[in-house]
């Protein structure tokens, strides 16, 4: 198979694969230490989809009233639902400032108060005093925070001394007894292949929304680095908690922020009523996303929906007034009127709960280094792997994230993993010699896929594929629902080997890759309802109707779950860390959640 | 008066069709298709798209087309939401995004879709975008400063002096007004055009930038800024509303200001 297909070398010390918020702060950060760095990405950097957050990124800045790491710690680890490991916790909420504050000296233009500061927002879930208060925590660009962060941190690259290889898809890692010695790559714009030695691999390929029928995420949001991971052997976290966001627009699926009802807008039934505040008494509308959707299904449910068919939510922003629409919402105003036909400042904007964001991935510890149970061990890393943002599982969000925790995520990450990878490895370091055949697998695959003349249409299997996660693993489930999901998703991921490609070129053969992105979310699909299955407690997003209450006693820790190329999925467990950083912040024990 | 044909191996031919499976309501489709491979001419194929079984925009149709009916059919698209850019094409004549471009606009009229104009292209709607991107990255366009901030604390920047930022810091580099200039079309190996020239006066008006001088001084040449004659296609095709013709104006004002000193 090597024989067949050409393969060009690069060596570099570290391969970063993906260039949203999360890949560029790490090539950035990599490059600036001296690393030979290489950034791999299947979308020009400022296509990827850090570009459609809207409301911001959490710090605890203080701007807008007195604020302080620690509440916003005790909130992430609420919002997680006890399942967030809290060492991780205390270091993202601590390097939230400086990380907010370094976005700014590079140059992203966020909204301001009247004395100069950057402008902060409510969002759900972020109180002040342990609960106690609203605080305005979010800092803003308006409401295209992602993209203004996202071009920035691009500007910064390539002020760096960093190698971009821009619209090169990602196959395979090169995995050589447990360590992880690069990837292999396809480039689409010549149709060439390319292994990128490195003694540092970063996953940062973001989620895979698009397993689901209806979702906020890009069509490129398939979680390529969590399917490499996969197949490798290792496992992937937390699967089972999907983030299903309030106010997707009823129909395009398109993103509303959090943000409008931050800045005060909020959610009517069918009979007008703002149903939120018999469901989170004290935050209402700014509940956390897990509740809110909850309470919208609900409402649904129980036939107070809205519209003919009585079947979504109304999302009102008309008493803001003009101002702070065109000052703190105006990309919302334009998604608004394009995808729904909405002028907000008059009518309110269909809305229901939408796929958004997967809290589970690639286990990793605090600084960004893959981790698998080995043995007794729980936390063994993987020697040359890393993984940051949303491909990854750190665990920062637990069994549910909060809204604006997941930019700073990924600057916060993808900051210390080039702070690890510049303590581990030593620039210019010679590679070691690869043992023959050790791509041999993923060179066949490409091959066959390539020239699979199977019964199937790729796009008729996803959407085969879409349709049972959006019926089987939805905001509610049951045992029973979750079990026909387990059975109807095997039967689907079976007929992978029957699909059919009718482009057999290599140059943008974007037929092969939307195949190869199949393969990839496949996998995931398996894993998620397996997972969802598996776990007989309600947590965060996780809501089995037949388990509603958290089992702390036996289920406050994390799912790993591994797939062998039968396609069997198996499990084992981690512990939650109930541990702090540092003796600066106490660790929050269980107590109910409510808001 | 004197005629010009393409050479023999551009002429565009007439591809395949593709008839409709459903229902009355169709509307047709005429692509632009060319692949490096077969050393074929371009050609146009024809779709016929059943409106009722399609979602709303075109990029929906393009999608319908792929998935149903012809996969080898080649374009970009990620966030179809009008944010990330990758789905810049040209629509009924005009250069916008597929995915905030409604169907229902064109009436049931024959849609011709073609890549973004005067660019290479790499295969069907996919241009090569390799130039433009490096023009961008040429004019430097993060922040240079000479101070030092303090490390725990953000620059102030007044509201007022934000403000100045909107309508320029939007932009998503899709390149619809570069590559419906003129100009650009003409001179684009040395001309900057409107999409990188918005980015550079987006430099320039940052109260937090410290070398507007220096930047002034980058542009000062005959063709980086003055090939821009004001045809304004830019400003009327633009799919987030901005204005680069405006911008290159300011930076025009600008360097004439700083001459008059």
């Amino acid at each position: 198979m090597s024989q067949k297909y050409t393969i060009t070398e690069h060596k570099f010390d570290a391969i970063v694969v993906g260039a949203g918020g999360a890949g560029l702060r790490a090539t950035m950060g990599l490059a600036t230490k001296g690393l030979k760095t290489a950034c791999v990405t299947k979308v020009f950097p400022t296509r990827s989809h850090t570009v459609a957050a809207q409301g911001g990124m959490s710090a605890s800045l203080g701007n807008m009233g007195e604020d302080n790491w620690r509440w916003h710690m005790y909130d992430t680890i609420k919002g997680s639902d006890w399942l967030g490991d809290q060492d991780a916790i205390e270091y993202m909420c601590r390097e939230a400032v400086p990380s907010v504050i370094e976005l700014e000296h590079f140059g992203v233009p966020f909204s301001r108060t009247e004395d100069g500061k950057i402008y902060q927002r409510p969002f759900g879930g972020m109180t002040t005093n342990f609960g106690e208060g609203t605080a305005q925590r979010t800092c803003a660009a308006a409401d295209r925070t992602g993209h203004a962060i996202l071009h920035t941190l691009y500007q910064q690259s390539l002020k760096h001394d960093a190698s971009f290889f821009i619209e090169y898809f990602a196959i395979d890692l090169v995995m050589v007894d447990g360590e992880c010695k690069g990837v292999l790559a396809w480039n689409l714009a010549d149709g060439t292949l390319h292994l990128f030695r490195g003694h540092a691999v970063i996953l940062a390929t973001g989620g895979y929304g698009r397993a689901y029928f209806s979702c906020t995420s890009a069509h490129t949001c398939t979680g390529d680095g969590n399917a490499m991971v996969l197949r490798a052997g290792l496992p992937l976290q937390d699967m089972e908690f999907v983030q299903f966001h309030p106010t997707g627009i009823y129909g395009a699926g398109c993103l509303i922020t959090e943000g409008v009802r931050g800045e005060g807008g909020f959610l009517t039934n069918a009979k007008g009523e703002r149903f939120m505040e018999r469901y989170a008494p004290n935050a209402k509308d700014l509940a956390s996303r897990d509740v809110v959707s909850r309470s919208m299904t609900i409402e649904i449910r129980e036939g107070r929906g809205v519209g003919e068919e009585a079947d979504h939510i109304h999302l009102h922003l008309e008493h803001l007034g003009a101002d702070v629409i065109n000052k703190r919402l105006p990309g919302i105003a334009e998604s608004a009127e394009i995808f729904a036909g909405v002028d907000v400042a008059k009518e309110p904007i269909p809305v229901l709960p939408t796929v958004h964001y997967n809290m589970g991935g690639i286990p990793t510890n605090y600084h960004g280094e893959v981790v698998n149970k080995v043995g007794d061990d729980p936390d063994k890393v993987v020697p040359g792997l890393f993984a940051i943002g949303e491909a990854a599982c750190v665990s920062v969000h637990g069994a549910n994230r909060l809204g604006s925790n997941s930019l700073l995520d990924l600057i916060v990450f993808g900051r210390a993993v080039a702070d690890r990878c510049a303590e581990l490895i030593k620039p210019d370091t010679k590679h070691s010699e690869l043992p023959a055949g050790v791509m041999d697998q993923s060179l066949a695959n490409l091959d066959a896929t390539r020239h699979a003349k199977g019964a199937i249409k790729t796009a008729e299997l996803r959407l085969e594929m879409q349709k049972i996660m959006q019926n089987n693993a939805a905001v509610f489930r049951t045992g029973e629902v979750l079990q026909e999901g387990c059975d109807k998703i095997s039967a689907c991921a079976a007929k992978i080997g029957d699909v059919h490609v009718s482009d057999e070129s290599m140059v943008w053969n974007t037929d092969l890759v939307e195949t190869l992105e199949l393969q990839n979310l496949m996998l995931q699909a398996k894993v998620t309802m397996f997972s969802a299955e598996n776990r007989k407690e309600s947590r965060g997003a996780h809501a089995r109707e037949d388990f509603p209450d958290r089992n702390d006693d036996e289920w406050m820790k994390h799912t790993l779950a591994y797939i062998n190329d039968q396609g069997e999925v198996t499990f084992e467990y981690r512990p939650v860390h109930m541990y702090t950083l540092t003796d600066e912040c106490e660790v929050i024990p269980p107590k109910q959640r409510v808001y | 008066m004197a005629e010009f044909r393409l050479p023999k191996n551009s002429r565009i031919k007439k591809g395949q069709h593709f008839a409709a499976s459903g229902g009355g309501n169709t509307t047709t489709f005429k692509v632009y298709r060319w692949s490096p491979d077969d050393g074929e001419n371009p050609r146009t194929d024809t779709y016929e798209v059943d409106l009722d079984q399609c979602g709303p925009m075109v990029l929906d149709a393009l999608i319908k087309i792929k998935d149903e009916m012809d996969a080898t059919l080649t374009f970009r698209r990620s966030c179809r939401e009008g944010i990330c850019g990758s789905c810049a094409m040209n629509i009924n004549g005009t250069n916008t995004l597929a995915c905030t471009t409604s169907i229902k606009q064109f009436k049931g009229k024959q849609i011709s879709v073609y890549p973004l104009p005067h660019m290479e292209v790499i295969k069907d709607l996919v241009p090569d975008l390799t130039h433009f991107y490096a023009q961008y990255a040429s004019i430097k366009p993060w922040m240079q400063t000479d101070s030092v901030p303090l490390p725990d604390k953000e620059r102030l920047q007044s509201i007022e002096d934000r403000e100045k930022l909107d309508g320029l810091y939007e932009c998503i580099l899709c390149a619809c007004c570069q590559t419906s200039c003129p100009s650009y079309w003409w001179n684009g190996d040395r001309y900057l055009g409107p999409a990188v020239l918005l980015q550079s006066y987006r430099w320039l008006v940052d109260s937090r930038d410290e070398y507007t001088g220096e930047r002034l001084e980058d542009l000062e040449d005959p063709f980086k800024v003055y090939r821009c004659h004001t045809i304004m296609n830019c400003a009327n095709t633009c799919p987030k509303g901005l204005n680069p013709g405006k911008a290159i104006g300011e930076i025009k004002k600008m360097i004439a200001q700083r001459h008059a000193l």
